[in-house]
């Protein structure tokens, strides 16, 4: 009993740096922001203290007024679902691909695959949009050849945001497929032999063995995506700013710029904390639907 | 953009720490700081060694900010109680400082020196540093938006002067549509930017903001003139409903003829001068901005010098502001980077005086006229861009985007209301 007691106090010692740390840089300034957000804190509150009002959660009823928050939810939204499944996809097929027994120079390819995902954002972005420039770009080119006339990708309403998916899937696709092509490897040949005795084509082994196998993986790769990609934020920065008609203002983006460009800091804090809730949601759900099909 | 920013700066603050650990040792020497920000700060330092030959006792530790970064730092600096003695700051920031308690006030100083004559600057580009009455800063260079064209394409479509008027230039655009066909335009308004919006509306007699800055007065008859004059352009067909992103070369595409007029400002000279192609020389030039009945009004834009009032060194600090304030200082800042200084007298000296791209900008100097002095200026300047950017790009009427755009600026000033009132109460 004394024995377990001290093993306790040991344990606790262990990890009181770490415990510390985590206090010190994570629970003081989320305590901080949510303090924050209950109070209409600006540039009038920092120039003189009485400028300050606690306004308990009227920052957060006021947002579900402001229809930007709306339009900037929904456009995270149509980002997360177009972009990750989108993005899964691409691991995916690339992870079987490299996985393939038919495949040469592997460790090449495994590493321009990956290559995106490691290059900064703000120099491939430039790229992307020389790509994707009206009158000059590589793309709209392309599509001339085959008759489709010029799309404006960048400044369309209607295409910028799937032209920022895109973007975002290339960017990050890299990073899921070496975790799935984990994954497959893992997946014991004799199953596959198996099936090829009972006489299962390709797909039907890829329908009812590689994904039953990878579903586990599959769900964290999901849950990871998806709580990454509700925070998108580097890819309209540096692309679109927002423009056009606001079609590419993300949450996060939002929140930068009420509180960074406009110095609303009670307001921003309360947009951080919507979003928290919006993504812990999400990935709750997922989960809870893993946990029906067994996976978790 | 924002990586190549950060390599400036890294690379311009190297002297100023190479100098800073220089001085150390020295007794006597008293050193400030000067924050500048983008280009500005990788000239000036060559403006501050003559400085400090001529005050050895100064020494001059200049800071390089990118401008990208410049608002954060300040207020964060602000905030934490490290802003430098002196600093370079754009006049629309002006207001929000004053209104932080950050800047100290100078007419005593200005009325005191030699250097400084008030009468001697362009009356709207010294009214942009007065908040309330108080005089915070002292012009240090000047930009106002005003028109590149192309005088070949203006004469093809049967023009030989440019336009003064608004009815002139309307029927210049319609012209030189007429002739350079479907797949040019005669005007780009890039849609992303505001200052092109804010220029047509300035030339009006109605404020942009009503009841002492209390309130939005987009409804008024000035803007709903300068709306529809702006919205026409793209309606008609004389400018193309782009932003600046998707133009990607403005110059090139200036001097290929895709437009024929530019609403730009002063830093643009030397790029059009650097790029345009041999045998262009005499093909564009720059013109004052059209007003509704002759030369119109413009925006009051630049950077002024400003001492902060935590500063233990003001008397130094402002011996900087001097010595930049003179005519001779800014004719050399103006050869070094092209940007346009405030004082009559500077613009009598050779330098400017014969640089025929320049007189547009010098005559329209004298009809510059400030935005509204409100801390929250900048966001009511980006909703009225949205607003526009909506009626061209989004097909919204007119009246519906003003009367959003009124609603938004009376939500943007409400904690401005309330804390006038609050301070009229005590």
């Amino acid at each position: 009993m004394i024995a377990g007691h001290a093993a306790r106090i040991a344990g606790w010692m262990f990890a009181a740096p770490a415990l510390l740390v985590l206090l010190v840089f994570f629970g003081l300034p989320v305590a901080a922001a949510l303090a924050l957000s209950l109070t209409d804190f600006d540039l009038y509150a920092l120039a003189d203290v009485r400028n300050l009002r606690p306004v308990g959660l009227d920052n957060y009823l006021e947002l579900l007024r402001t229809p930007l928050f709306w339009k900037a939810l929904g456009n995270t939204v149509y980002f997360v679902a177009a972009g990750v499944p989108l993005s899964i996809g691409l691991s995916l097929a690339a992870a079987l691909l490299l996985h393939a027994k038919a495949a040469r120079f592997r460790p090449l390819f495994r590493t321009a695959l990956f290559a995106p995902v490691v290059t900064t954002v703000v120099a491939v972005a430039v790229i992307w949009r020389y790509l994707f420039h009206t009158s000059y770009g590589l793309v709209n080119w392309a599509l001339g050849l085959v008759g489709i006339s010029p799309v404006d990708w960048l400044g369309d309403p209607r295409w910028a945001m799937p032209t920022i998916i895109l973007f975002a899937a290339w960017k990050n696709f890299g990073y899921n497929m070496v975790i799935l092509l984990a994954g497959l490897q893992a997946i014991p040949e004799e199953l596959y032999e198996a099936a090829r005795i009972d006489g299962a084509s390709r797909w039907r082994q890829f329908l009812h063995i590689t994904l039953p196998q990878l579903g586990p993986v599959l769900l964290v790769v999901a849950v990871i995506t998806v709580s990454g990609y509700f925070q998108l934020f580097a890819e309209p920065y540096v692309m679109t700013r927002g423009d056009p008609l606001q079609s590419t203002v993300s949450v996060l983006y939002f929140m930068y710029e009420e509180g960074f460009r406009w110095w609303n800091l009670g307001r921003a804090s309360a947009v951080a904390f919507l979003l928290f809730l919006v993504i812990l949601a999400a990935t709750t759900l997922l989960l809870r639907l893993g946990r029906r099909r067994g996976l978790v | 953009m924002r990586a190549v920013s950060l390599l400036s700066m890294l690379l311009s603050t190297l002297p100023a720490l190479l100098l800073a650990a220089c001085s150390r040792g020295e007794g006597g020497v008293t050193a400030i700081s000067f924050w500048a920000m983008g280009k500005e700060a990788e000239v000036v330092a060559e403006l501050v060694r003559d400085f400090e030959r001529e005050h050895p006792d100064i020494r001059v530790e200049v800071q390089a900010v990118p401008m990208t970064a410049a608002h954060e730092k300040l207020l964060t600096a602000y905030a934490a109680g490290a802003l430098p003695d002196i600093c370079q700051l754009g006049n629309t920031w002006i207001p929000e400082f004053a209104m932080l308690g950050a800047l100290e006030p100078l007419q005593a100083r200005v009325d005191a020196s030699p250097v400084i004559d008030q009468g001697d600057y362009f009356a709207g580009i010294w009214d942009t540093n007065v908040v309330d009455g108080v005089l915070y800063g002292v012009p240090w260079y000047v930009d106002t938006r005003l028109l590149f064209y192309r005088k070949d394409i203006l004469s093809a479509a049967g023009f030989e002067r440019p336009p003064e008027t608004w009815a002139e230039w309307e029927a210049a655009m319609a012209a030189i549509k007429r002739v350079v066909g479907p797949d040019r335009y005669a005007i780009l308004l890039p849609v992303n930017e505001f200052e092109q919006q804010l220029s047509l509306a300035l030339q009006q007699d109605d404020p942009l903001l009503r009841d002492g800055d209390r309130y939005g007065n987009f409804r008024s008859p000035g803007f709903r003139r300068a709306l529809a004059f702006y919205a026409r352009m793209f309606e008609q067909g004389w400018a193309p409903p782009v932003s600046e992103t998707e133009i990607s070369n403005v110059w090139d595409e200036f001097f290929r003829g895709y437009y024929a007029f530019y609403l730009s400002g002063p830093w643009n000279i030397r790029e059009f001068r650097r790029r345009q192609p041999p045998g262009m020389e005499d093909a564009w030039g720059t013109m004052p901005l059209p007003g509704p009945d002759g030369p119109g009004a413009g925006i009051a834009g630049g950077a002024s010098l400003v001492l902060f009032r935590s500063s233990p060194r003001k008397d130094a600090a402002w011996k900087l502001v001097e010595y930049l304030s003179r005519p001779g200082v800014q004719e050399r800042f103006h050869a070094l980077i092209g940007n346009l200084p405030p004082r009559r007298s500077t613009w009598e000296r050779p330098g400017l005086r014969d640089d025929t791209l320049a007189k547009a900008f010098r005559s329209q100097l004298e009809r510059v006229r400030p935005v509204p002095k409100v801390m929250e200026w900048e966001r009511i300047a980006q909703e009225m861009r949205l607003a526009t950017e909506r009626v061209v790009r989004g097909g919204v009427p007119q009246e519906q985007a003003l009367a959003g755009l009124d609603a938004k600026v009376d939500a943007v000033l409400a904690k401005r209301r309330w804390v006038l009132e609050r301070e009229g109460r005590e």
